[in-house]
């Protein structure tokens, strides 16, 4: 099939779900009265205007966002470290969000554990909480400019992965020894920010969320002719008249934007990142980032929705923590692709 | 720089910078220069710096001191772009590519010539298809990259660099991991693009015979970083391959170009016959490390004397014959396995025990 057409097919499938996402939920609403409220029109119940414009609408275009975010920065880390298992997170961008939640979640756990006052801290109220996106913002933010330090210095991008992975270990040491000291509301209450979620987004933080994800968007597929460049490693991308480190930092710098915000506004959603980019190389069985950058965002965007439907366990009261689901959906789909076509040679392993 | 020079060097010094325990000088006050439409081919011991030569030219690794030039400007002063457009490397290391096919990969030649989203235009799409055909790939354009064998991908590799449209083109050892044929015709297809382009290229290789035969000029660098730049021929004749190559027990043979292991003679044969069939009569008594001359070869009573015997090769049957004479005794082989055998266990009555001293 031609690569525009299966382009087009992307877009549409993810506009479709989309769709279903407003439509189901603990309560089912017909699709005709969907595009009705979405084209400013009125429902024939009320309530169903107020639930999808309040929090179906919101959620799904948090999801949207998020699905495509993770897996244009895990395919850039993948085509960056010519690994791949790199993903969003490799260089320790969530560590650093993580650490930012449990300082401000569980050290205040910590006074509370050590006999503190508790008076003080009932007003940090949790989950979807402006607090925790701004500690996570904080977190990924610090990392991101330690990694964009580090990257200046060092000549290889194998070196800088090692130091990610290390950040990684480091840092959940540290949320261990908090979570230690804490008391088990807290813990309870950082547990449930890791596994991760779209409800917890409002209007409000869509605002800021919503842009800085779009940019973000925007500069990873401006890097779409470097990104090709380094398919063939960065030797002969330096040959190509590439400015390896300029452009090793700007992919850097827009995935760990893409991957930082996401963290800071839905906690640390894994798999997505690593499993799309796969997914579409063997879809489209190419390299080619003028196709997959488009294509991963629309997958991503789609698998994200999917997940968080199936999260919200449609026709209950119900919800699955939406990391549990992913990875429950996603790995059989990713292990079948991959035994599928016997080998990752379509990915960089030999 | 005089006509059709595309590169120079000037008192052009390699190696390795190193922070503070002072730099390591591989080669210094180099002077050489490439020529348009010209084959080189750089030759030299392991641990010579061959690569370190060839990353310098490229621009990959700064020099210690000196000036290249490249089209008559400073190596240093060009923008990377700018350099792309003039030389363009072929690396040893299989590089993998993920799914790229022989197309996209040559595609991406086109890099320093196309916008920013990399989409090539008709122009760009004419020089791809003209740098397959040079290289006679065409029909690897729509296969991947990674079902293709090692000569394959060599060749499309070689036309990713010919898409760059260089002045230069740079290849480490093109030809390592190709088997005897294809390693021919890479290199047969490396001196046509030399001349059809009137590009220069310079290859490193460890493939003495090939090297000799296709390149118009050898660099041989040694181990002390002197470079030897000349005719094939000339650098035999003035021995500069001894100078470079000279290693405990291997000796060049002038005659044939090639190296052996020093050893001692086991005797001095006498050959008569002509033909293909002579050849290699010599070269599997050689082989075995018997000293073999053509019966012109030696004048006087005094040769005669060290002659151990004599073999005549002639045609019978349709196939040949190899007659052996030693001291009298006449022995006829029909293959040159027989032939050896029997000289290996001894000959006629230990006769090939004598050494000649």
């Amino acid at each position: 099939m031609a690569p525009g057409l299966l382009l087009a097919g992307l877009a549409l499938v993810a506009l479709a779900v989309f769709l279903l996402s407003l439509a189901v939920g603990s309560v089912r609403i017909p699709i005709d009265e969907i595009v009705a409220v979405l084209l400013g029109g009125d429902a024939s119940k009320p309530a169903w205007a107020t639930i999808v414009l309040k929090f179906r609408l919101p959620k799904a275009l948090t999801a949207m966002l998020a699905g495509a975010a993770l897996s244009v920065s895990g395919l850039q880390m993948q085509t960056l470290f010519r690994n791949p298992l790199a993903g969003p997170f490799v260089l320790g961008i969530s560590s650093g969000a993580s650490l930012g939640v449990a300082l401000t979640v569980l050290l205040a756990g910590v006074a509370v554990g050590l006999g503190g006052s508790t008076t003080l801290l009932a007003g940090i109220s949790l989950a979807g909480d402006t607090s925790l996106a701004l500690s996570a913002i904080i977190g990924s933010g610090l990392v991101l400019l330690l990694v964009m330090t580090v990257a200046r210095k060092v000549q290889s991008g194998m070196t800088l992965l090692i130091l990610g992975l290390m950040f990684g270990y480091t840092t959940s040491a540290l949320v261990s020894v908090l979570i230690y000291f804490s008391v088990v509301e807290r813990i309870q209450a950082y547990i449930s920010w890791t596994f991760g979620s779209f409800g917890g987004v409002t209007w409000r933080q869509l605002q800021v969320m919503a842009p800085a994800i779009l940019l973000g968007l925007a500069g990873g597929h401006l890097l779409m002719k470097p990104l090709n460049a380094l398919l063939l490693g960065e030797t002969y991308a330096l040959s190509l008249g590439l400015n390896v480190r300029r452009v090793r930092l700007g992919i850097i710098g827009s995935s760990a934007v893409l991957a930082g915000v996401v963290t800071a506004f839905c906690g640390p959603i894994g798999f997505l990142g690593i499993a799309v980019p796969h997914l579409c190389r063997s879809l489209l069985h190419t390299s080619d980032h003028r196709l997959l950058l488009p294509a991963v965002s629309f997958m991503g965007a789609t698998l994200a929705l999917g997940a968080d439907i199936v999260a919200g366990l449609p026709g209950s009261q119900l919800t699955l923590p939406l990391n549990a689901v992913t990875a429950l959906l996603g790995a059989p789909v990713v292990i079948w692709v991959i035994l599928r076509q016997r080998n990752l040679r379509e990915a960089f392993a030999g | 720089m005089t006509g059709g020079t595309v590169l120079q060097t000037d008192a052009l010094s390699i190696g390795y910078r190193r922070a503070r325990r002072g730099d390591v000088v591989i080669a210094r006050d180099l002077d050489f220069s490439l020529r348009a439409g010209e084959l080189v081919c750089l030759l030299g011991p392991n641990g010579a710096g061959k690569s370190t030569l060839m990353r310098t030219l490229a621009r990959l690794q700064p020099s210690l001191s000196g000036q290249i030039w490249l089209d008559d400007r400073p190596l240093d002063d060009l923008r990377p772009g700018q350099l792309a457009r003039r030389l363009s490397i072929v690396l040893t290391e299989r590089v993998d590519v993920g799914a790229m096919s022989g197309y996209g990969l040559v595609g991406l030649g086109r890099h320093p010539y196309t916008g920013w989203t990399g989409t090539l235009n008709e122009q760009d799409e004419r020089i791809v298809q003209w740098a397959l055909q040079a290289v006679r790939a065409q029909d690897l354009a729509d296969r991947l990259i990674v079902e293709m064998s090692d000569g394959e991908r060599q060749k499309v590799f070689i036309a990713r660099a010919l898409a760059q449209q260089p002045r230069v083109m740079l290849l480490d050892e093109p030809t390592a991991f190709l088997d005897l044929p294809r390693r021919v015709e890479v290199m047969d297809l490396l001196r046509r693009l030399a001349n059809e382009n009137r590009q220069a290229i310079l290859l490193s290789t460890h493939d003495l015979d090939l090297a000799l035969r296709n390149a118009d000029r050898l660099w041989l660098l040694s181990a002390e970083g002197e470079l030897f730049d000349g005719a094939p021929e000339d650098l035999i004749l003035n021995g500069a391959f001894e100078r470079v190559f000279s290693a405990e027990g291997v000796t060049f043979d002038r005659e044939h170009g090639s190296f052996h292991t020093r050893q001692e003679t086991c005797g001095r044969l006498l050959l008569h016959g002509d033909g293909v069939a002579a050849f290699w009569a010599r070269r599997a008594l050689e082989r075995i490390g018997y000293a073999v001359e053509k019966e012109v070869e030696i004048e006087g009573p005094a040769g005669q004397d060290s002659v151990l015997g004599a073999i005549s090769v002639h045609m019978q049957d349709g196939g040949p014959v190899y007659s052996l004479d030693i001291a009298g005794r006449m022995d006829s082989f029909a293959t040159l396995d027989a032939l050896t055998t029997f000289l290996r266990q001894g000959g006629a009555g230990g006769e090939t025990d004598a050494k000649v001293d």
